[in-house]
């Protein structure tokens, strides 16, 4: 996965691309920033450090929950909208990257939150939030099983058809309607969690 | 050589698989809920009786997708396990900062085991899922035997 397959000029499935771009699927300069966000994830649970804490989850989840929405509703439609050869470049372009950081404020946001929740007394049963808790764990599992049962591997599938010399643009499309569709459920799922997350903040 | 490239004679897309993925992200899908049900009670002590019945029905179906795999017949074995092994590392390090967030909160002896039981299948869930989606494009369109492809031996 970490090899970079260089891609010539050609077609993805009928439609002519002028020069198709170098496909990398996981970008590998990214993953010394994911190993130090992900030391201090763990440094933060460690040292049940309220601020390091509070800083992952708002940051983690404010990102995760903005780029949620902003690609299920605004950039998933345009995408649909395409044709198949820009979509194309666009995707090589922006796949990479998803690949990495959105697993990344994932983990950021959950592992910082559910410490977080504890440490505060959330999570206990007399706790007015408790409820809310549950309702947002509820959410968050939705989403992470659409994300990593659906919307990830037709991520990654579509990086590893476009790095074939011809790739097949029936399989291409059928993957990207995949992703632009989980991608609306889950930016349309992440209202629910500003709602629940602004409802535990005022209580 | 022509202007416009030769497209690929058959689609990978008209090759049937036996429903890999499907039952994979129903286990995915049920460890998250037992995961859910462990996590609502923290920090008390959860009863486990539903959780580890989850966690037993989730394995199954775990089991039998990897059995699924294992029959299919002509399969890109090398681009699946290339993509497994990264994907397999990505979330045992995923699953192992999630259970150290267990160990860290104190929880302890049976409720331990079946949430450590959970995550070890979620970080085999999702490596599999994703290794069969890239594979299973990558594969030749022409099955080697009739539909569902198990019918040759390993």
């Amino acid at each position: 996965m970490t090899n970079v397959g260089n891609m010539q000029a050609g077609v993805v499935g009928t439609a002519p691309v002028a020069a198709r771009p170098t496909i990398q699927v996981v970008p590998l300069r990214g993953l010394p920033i994911v190993a130090a966000v992900v030391a201090f994830v763990i440094a933060s649970i460690a040292g049940n450090w309220l601020w390091a804490l509070t800083f992952c989850h708002v940051v983690g989840g404010g990102l995760w929950t903005a780029i949620d929405l902003f690609v299920g509703l605004i950039v998933g439609p345009i995408l649909g909208r395409l044709s198949l050869a820009a979509r194309a470049e666009f995707t090589a372009r922006f796949m990479p990257k998803m690949v990495l950081l959105m697993p990344t404020l994932v983990l950021m946001t959950l592992a910082a939150g559910f410490q977080l929740a504890l440490k505060l007394g959330n999570l206990s049963p007399d706790s007015p939030n408790h409820g809310w808790l549950v309702a947002s764990f509820c959410v968050v599992g939705v989403m992470a099983v659409i994300a990593l049962g659906v919307l990830e591997p037709a991520n990654i599938a579509v990086l590893f058809e476009m790095r074939k010399p011809n790739p097949d643009g029936a399989v291409i499309a059928k993957l990207m309607r995949r992703f632009v569709m989980t991608a609306g459920i889950t930016g349309v799922m992440q209202v629910a969690t500003l709602i629940i997350m602004t409802r535990v903040a005022t209580q | 050589m022509s202007a416009v490239p030769a497209v690929a004679p058959e689609s990978a897309l008209s090759r049937r698989f036996p429903p890999v993925a499907g039952l994979t992200t129903v286990s995915l899908g049920l460890v998250v809920i037992g995961g859910i049900l462990m996590a609502s009670y923290a920090p008390r002590r959860p009863p486990l009786g539903v959780p580890v019945a989850i966690t037993a029905v989730s394995a199954a179906l775990l089991l039998v997708s990897g059995y699924l795999t294992s029959r299919l017949r002509p399969f890109d074995w090398d681009r699946f396990f290339l993509v497994f092994r990264w994907a397999l590392l990505a979330y045992v390090i995923s699953a192992g900062m999630i259970g150290f967030a267990f160990v860290k909160d104190h929880v302890r002896g049976a409720p331990l085991a079946v949430v450590l039981v959970m995550l070890v299948i979620f970080a085999l869930d999702v490596p599999l899922i994703i290794a069969f989606t890239v594979a299973r494009y990558s594969s030749p369109a022409v099955h080697a035997g009739p539909i569902p492809d198990v019918s040759q031996p390993a």
